[in-house]
């Protein structure tokens, strides 16, 4: 006897059964479908796949704007990737207003950091004595190279062939991944997001969310092939969890673990870390062994000023008043060993673009930039994205960087909401001045702006030029722009030519006067 | 006041009528106003990509035909920006020195100079969203931007409303940059056209009938961009609105 839903009397099923409690039940006419058509879902269209990154070709200039063309294409993660980072822009904003001195903060930030990078020798040692008497082991690297050769030696020492690490954008900086896997020593980032990019392999987008341009989607589909999820299943608490059930017997039986440091305190010998997963805590506190790896610029001199850049850092980075975490290492625990790697790589070459080393990596510019929020971190291809990454990338690798400082309409919103100060949007058009005489732009561009030039300053060629307005379409952008109309019409309209130009009219108008 | 007015080369090819307006409203005002007709540009777009020297024939032209008003006035604040900020390729002279920090955007020209407290010609009776650029806002500040914890201030408001009618529409992000940006907009004209689209559509869905800017590059490519993805929205130079333009 066939049984249509009709007939059946709701109150003879189990409450399980019941529609109202199948949220995945298809309902017709207000009944469950109960047969194959019914249990069977909907087929979902497949989502959107991830844009990549710019590619990377050896040392030739990275394509930023290639890269930023097909993440805004793919317009589900562009639409995502501008409102997440627009909504942290706005939080930051509120926490802002819910400071009064706040603008007096950002004063005292930047003057804190701008006296310690200009007696960064004092500083560095007396925190190397402190940090020495408080039994922490102090090294210096000079650059990458050295930094990762330090660490490895470290390791080695210690027999460790697995290291849990927290997020560091220093680690980032020296390729230090890649060098661990070809010595052989297995890491496990303990950051969410930095560990979502490790097992993607790759690069993280963005200082403190490192992997803020992918949908659910893409992580539910990174898992399912690195963790064994269900590919099918993007709910975000099942995913999290998953990860968690994933790293923490690897972060249990890791035989060390590394961290960067937000801030080094001169006096007291110490380092600051400042997380909201608590994952450095486990990194430095499971294993014995805690190495931080730190960029010599986050020095301050006393504990008193750590309370002003505390204040400013997680209100400018996400718009809430401190990290969950903000922990201080001040030594190793008893029976552990703890050792500081003090890292130059090209902080002390950056002539005068010095300033930029105030950063304290808080993402701010980022957040707001309008070009980093359409284009997405990966399109810069380089360890720092956004817009203190335009103008701290070119001095890692001129050539490679070349085309970064041109990634931006400098609007200067960067400059407003930076924590320390730092006028970003002025150096980046300090970088195109000096990547124009190092001759790092195209030859077509500088032919262009020579002619410009040239054109600009002879008031008869230049009126010749665009003699009548329709003249002046077909030529202003040519000489103004060296790529022509091309540029400007392929996804905008061209200005419509009036009848004549205000040079004629004021000719025809107002002749007599000189 | 003798002033020398400066259109620069977009707005004397494409927009004549913002360089009418302008001359019409400071000569409202009883100013003497001259177009030296040698002029051609402020060298901006030359900078704006790096290339300084190639400024320098061009900064010492606008020199040579600014030089002696008692003010040189323009509609245009990232040319203002330029010639104030970053006109550094020549040898800064006194007189130099002089012309730079005499060169006025009309704006601040109106409200900090003239201070003007009317304009009974001047009637719009449309909604009109008001696109900052980011020259006239984070570099010559015309208003308190967002980012900042300052008072809230803005000259062209003020000026706008004394005009008879106007009505304010406020756009979601009001200060984000529109995506103009010099050559910005041909070497990332994806990136750029992108936020001009967005940026059209946030005022559209405010209710915007017009934008109204003091910059016409920034206008230029919003109407560009909002033409291409048929937002129907009108677009005007403030000095149009406050010469009197009644659409």
């Amino acid at each position: 006897m066939t049984t249509t839903p009709e007939r059946i009397d709701s109150a003879m099923l189990h409450p399980e059964l019941r529609v109202e409690c199948d949220p995945d039940a298809i309902i017709r006419d207000g009944h469950r479908l109960d047969h194959a058509e019914g249990t069977s879902k909907p087929l979902l269209p497949a989502p959107e796949p991830q844009p990549r990154g710019a590619k990377v070709r050896g040392n030739r200039p990275i394509d930023q704007q290639e890269a930023a063309a097909r993440f805004i294409a793919a317009t589900e993660h562009e639409k995502m990737h501008d409102e997440r980072l627009w909504d942290l822009r706005q939080k930051r904003d509120r926490a802002m207003h819910g400071i009064p001195e706040w603008e007096e903060l950002r004063s005292l930030a930047s003057a804190i950091k701008e006296h310690t990078l200009t007696h960064l020798d004092e500083y560095l040692g007396q925190f190397e004595a402190n940090a020495r008497s408080n039994g922490i082991h102090v090294h210096w690297a000079r650059d990458a190279a050295e930094h990762n050769k330090i660490v490895h030696g470290i390791l080695r020492d210690h027999g460790a062939t697995s290291l849990i690490k927290s997020k560091s954008m220093l680690t980032e900086e020296c390729g230090f991944r890649h060098y661990m896997a070809s010595v052989g020593i297995e890491v496990i980032e303990t950051d969410l997001g930095e560990r979502i990019q490790q097992l993607d392999n790759e690069d993280p987008s963005h200082v403190v969310v490192p992997a803020v341009h992918k949908l659910r989607t893409d992580v539910a589909e990174v898992f399912s092939h690195t963790i064994g999820t269900d590919p099918g299943n993007t709910d975000v608490h099942y995913l999290a969890e998953a990860q968690r059930e994933a790293t923490r017997p690897l972060i249990l039986k890791a035989d060390a673990g590394m961290t960067g440091a937000n801030f080094v305190v001169a006096e007291t010998g110490t380092f600051v870390v400042c997380t909201n997963e608590g994952n450095a805590d486990l990194s430095a506190n499971v294993p014995k062994l805690h190495i931080a790896s730190i960029g010599i610029e986050k020095i301050i001199p006393r504990l008193e000023h750590l309370a002003v850049l505390v204040r400013l850092l997680s209100r400018s980075a996400l718009g809430s008043p401190m990290t969950q975490y903000t922990s201080h290492f001040r030594g190793p625990r008893a029976g552990g060993e703890m050792h500081v790697v003090l890292v130059d790589n090209g902080r002390l070459g950056l002539d005068e673009f010095w300033t930029s080393l105030k950063c304290i990596r808080c993402g701010a510019c980022m957040n707001t930039c309008p070009v980093y929020r359409r284009s997405g971190g990966l399109s810069y291809g380089a360890t720092y994205s956004g817009p203190i990454g335009l103008i701290i990338d070119p001095t890692f690798n001129a050539r490679k960087y070349s085309n970064l400082p041109f990634a931006s309409s400098l609007n200067g919103s960067c400059t407003n909401v930076c924590p320390v100060k730092i006028n970003i949007h002025e150096q980046i058009y300090a970088w195109r001045r000096v990547l124009v005489k190092q001759h790092e732009v195209p030859l077509a561009k500088k032919a262009a702006m020579k002619a410009a030039g040239a054109l600009l300053s002879q008031p008869a060629a230049y009126r010749a030029a665009i003699a009548a307005a329709d003249t002046a379409l077909a030529h202003l952008p040519r000489f103004v722009i060296y790529n022509g109309l091309n540029a400007w019409g392929k996804h905008r309209e061209v200005p419509h030519p009036p009848e004549q130009t205000f040079h004629s009219w004021y000719r025809a108008n107002r002749g007599v006067k000189q | 006041m003798r002033i020398g007015l400066f259109v620069p080369c977009y707005i004397d090819a494409f927009f004549p009528k913002v360089g009418i307006a302008t001359l019409e409203l400071l000569e409202r005002f009883g100013h003497d106003v001259h177009y030296p007709r040698d002029q051609t540009c402020c060298g901006q777009p030359m900078a704006n990509s790096g290339f300084n020297a190639e400024c320098a024939d061009t900064e010492a032209l606008f020199v040579r035909n600014f030089s002696g008003f008692d003010c040189v006035v323009s509609p245009s604040g990232s040319c203002v920006h330029h010639v104030r900020d970053n006109f550094d390729a020549i040898e800064q002279t006194d007189e130099v020195k002089e012309v730079r920090s005499r060169t006025f955007e009309l704006v601040e020209f109106l409200h900090d100079i003239l201070k003007v407290d009317s304009f009974p010609w001047a009637r719009f009776p449309h909604r009109v969203g008001l696109h900052n650029s980011c020259g006239t806002l984070r570099r010559l500040n015309h208003a308190r931007p967002s980012e900042l914890h300052e008072p809230f201030f803005s000259k062209p408001v003020d000026l706008l409303s004394k005009v008879d009618g106007i009505e304010f529409v406020r756009p979601a992000r009001p200060d984000e940059c529109c995506g103009f940006g010099g050559t910005f907009s041909v070497f990332e004209e994806v990136v750029s056209t992108k936020m001009g689209y967005d940026k059209v559509r946030d005022h559209a869905l405010a209710g915007a009938e017009y934008i109204v800017s003091a910059d016409s590059s920034c206008l230029m490519h919003q109407r560009g961009c909002a033409e291409r993805i048929g937002v129907p929205l009108k677009f005007i130079h403030i000095a149009e609105i406050l010469n009197g333009a009644s659409a």
